[in-house]
């Protein structure tokens, strides 16, 4: 039932004493160790021998992702390269890469915090893990692997791609547990529906374990009910360590932090300021225990709050709520703020609407235009313009009650938007700028 | 009842080209197709033979079909035929969704119609109207 009972399950006092001397040597590997920690912590005017209780962390200056990239690529490393037992990028989509190292020891905890998850499904050294995660630079692949390793699991290293092999292995090989992308997850259940099986009931697989890209709450739903397996949403970001930062228990009201190892505050992203338990605002990560790439109050822009209620399950460690959204990935439409997840969270309360949607943003005249294309689902009756006039009129209005803006629907053929085998492409930003 | 086969097709240029190359390499014959457009999309209505399993191959190919029931039937193929018919609808209440119609020989027409709700088949027979079988009309 737990990977590390005694660190799980930990009283708060003995744990919050932990993170308290893993916080002072932490700051002191950041500070003694890396040039830029120096700098800001003595452009701020504090040392980390100023830090006497974990709220103190607040007076510790910020780092961002654009620090990351500045020092790219060992800029930010805080141990010589011999000690470096592997190095991991982000993959510089939106800009210059990040590289973050890892020691012998960081990739131990890191196996370790994946591996709480799998005990979370109720995995163990007799089960089948199967990664369907790219393995490469992105985190989730090996990241996944250490986890199973870890537990002792039979891991089946099959990365993305090649989905009919993915179908194959589930079906020959008794796979227990799946870890993916969740919109990989549902490209592969349906993929195995297409090819005859019904995988809730033919598959041995319990768990899922899905993370790296956002899911509402009924495309997870969606995912469990076609697999016929418990969801384990899984957090973390390749600049912290990759997946495994937090992860879903059974009782499904949020990701326990693997607090022994990070230190989570929730911030106004406006004004910088620490917000209570409860309240939404930025994630902000301290980890507690990397020895190459320490991070002293990272700001990782997704959106979510802390659960500090005690959780049924027994772990002590507090939750994050479901990611409301990331701020990059934040789209600003005629002033107004909107989140994919915000979108995706109005379809899916239409039945007669597939999960696959595409945005498409143009300027075409002085304002911005949202085009969202949908599918219909195969039982959906298509016979009649009066129907699919009505779900598309249906559609748009709920948006626009949601969104605040103005949002065209088109009703497109199946395939017509493209399955995703890693991070789905949600949003096409064909705006030109103007300013 | 008439089994129909009902595509959905996004209105843009060569769509319904690749219907139609799809249905044909199928080997499978039409005979009749209507469209109904509007701005974003279409919705091609077409009878051929062995509808379902020409549904079941177009959705395996990409498409989005389906099969639909609606009523055909036989009119004289002269002034009033299909007013005739309609006025009949009109006094039993049925609401008619969409129609289309085509000529059946020198002395008949057929008129399709999509009608919301159960019983036309019986009404019309009661009332004298000779209802189009599937087998009039395409190959089973």
């Amino acid at each position: 039932m737990y990977h590390q009972p005694d660190i799980e399950t930990m009283p708060r006092e003995e744990l919050e004493q932990l993170q308290l001397d893993r916080m002072k040597w932490s700051l002191r590997q950041a500070y003694d160790n890396i040039e830029f920690f120096k700098k800001s912590f003595d452009d701020a005017g504090v040392s980390p021998d100023d830090l006497e209780s974990l709220e103190d962390i607040a007076k510790f200056p910020f780092v961002v992702k654009q620090d990351m990239r500045d020092a790219y690529p060992f800029g930010l490393f805080a141990v010589p390269m011999k000690d470096v037992a592997r190095i991991h990028a982000s993959s510089g989509t939106t800009g210059q890469a990040t590289v973050v190292g890892h020691t012998k020891n960081d990739l131990k905890n890191w196996g370790d915090c994946f591996a709480r998850g799998i005990a979370m499904v109720g995995g163990t050294d007799e089960s089948t893990l199967q990664v369907s995660y790219g393995y490469g630079l992105f985190t989730g692949g090996l990241g996944g692997h250490a986890g199973g390793e870890a537990v002792g699991c039979t891991v089946i290293p099959t990365s993305s791609g090649n989905t009919k092999r993915q179908v194959q292995f589930l079906a020959d090989c008794g796979t227990d547990i799946l870890a993916c992308t969740p919109s990989y997850a549902l490209f592969i259940a349906d993929t195995a529906i297409e090819m005859g099986y019904d995988p809730a009931n033919d598959f041995k697989v319990s768990a899922v374990i899905c993370g790296a890209e956002p899911a509402s709450e009924n495309m997870r739903q969606e995912i469990a009910d076609k697999l016929g397996v418990q969801y384990c949403d899984v957090y973390g970001l390749s600049e912290i360590m990759g997946p495994g930062v937090a992860m879903e228990c059974a009782e499904r009201g949020g990701l326990h932090i693997a607090e022994d190892q990070f230190y989570c505050e929730i911030l106004d992203p406006e004004t910088g300021e620490v917000l209570p338990d409860g309240e939404w605002g930025e994630l902000v990560i301290t980890t507690l225990t990397r020895e190459c790439s320490p991070l002293i109050r990272y700001r990782t822009r997704d959106v979510t709050r802390i659960v500090s209620e005690p959780c049924a399950c027994g772990r002590t460690h507090r939750k994050i709520d479901r990611l409301r959204g990331r701020t990059d990935d934040m789209l600003i439409i005629r002033g107004v703020n909107v989140f994919p997840s915000q979108i995706e969270q109005v379809i899916t309360g239409f039945p007669e609407i597939a999960t696959q949607y595409q945005i498409i943003l143009t300027n075409k005249g002085p304002l911005d235009h949202v085009e969202l294309q949908v599918e219909t689902e195969p039982g959906f009756q298509i016979d009649e313009v009066r129907k699919l006039e009505d779900l598309k009129r249906r559609l748009e209005a709920e948006l626009k009650s949601n969104l605040q803006v103005a949002v065209e629907v088109k009703l497109v053929e199946p395939k017509t938007i493209e399955r995703s085998m890693g991070k789905a492409k949600r949003v096409i930003d064909n705006r030109e700028v103007t300013a | 009842m008439i089994s129909q086969l009902t595509v959905f097709l996004q209105n843009e240029k060569g769509k319904l080209s690749n219907l139609t190359r799809t249905i044909a390499e199928n080997g499978t014959n039409m005979h009749a197709m209507f469209l109904a457009d509007t701005q974003d999309f279409g919705i091609a209505r077409i009878f051929c033979d062995e509808p379902e399993a020409v549904a079941q191959m177009l959705n395996a190919s990409g498409f989005r079909a389906s099969v639909t029931q609606v009523n055909a039937v036989y009119v004289p193929n002269e002034p009033g035929g299909l007013a005739d018919l309609l006025d009949f609808c009109d006094q039993a209440g049925f609401n008619i969704e969409y129609g289309y119609c085509f000529k059946a020989g020198e002395a008949e027409a057929i008129d399709v119609f999509k009608i919301d709700g159960d019983g036309i088949d019986a009404a019309l027979e009661e009332a004298g109207f000779r209802l189009a079988k599937p087998e009039d009309i395409y190959a089973l």
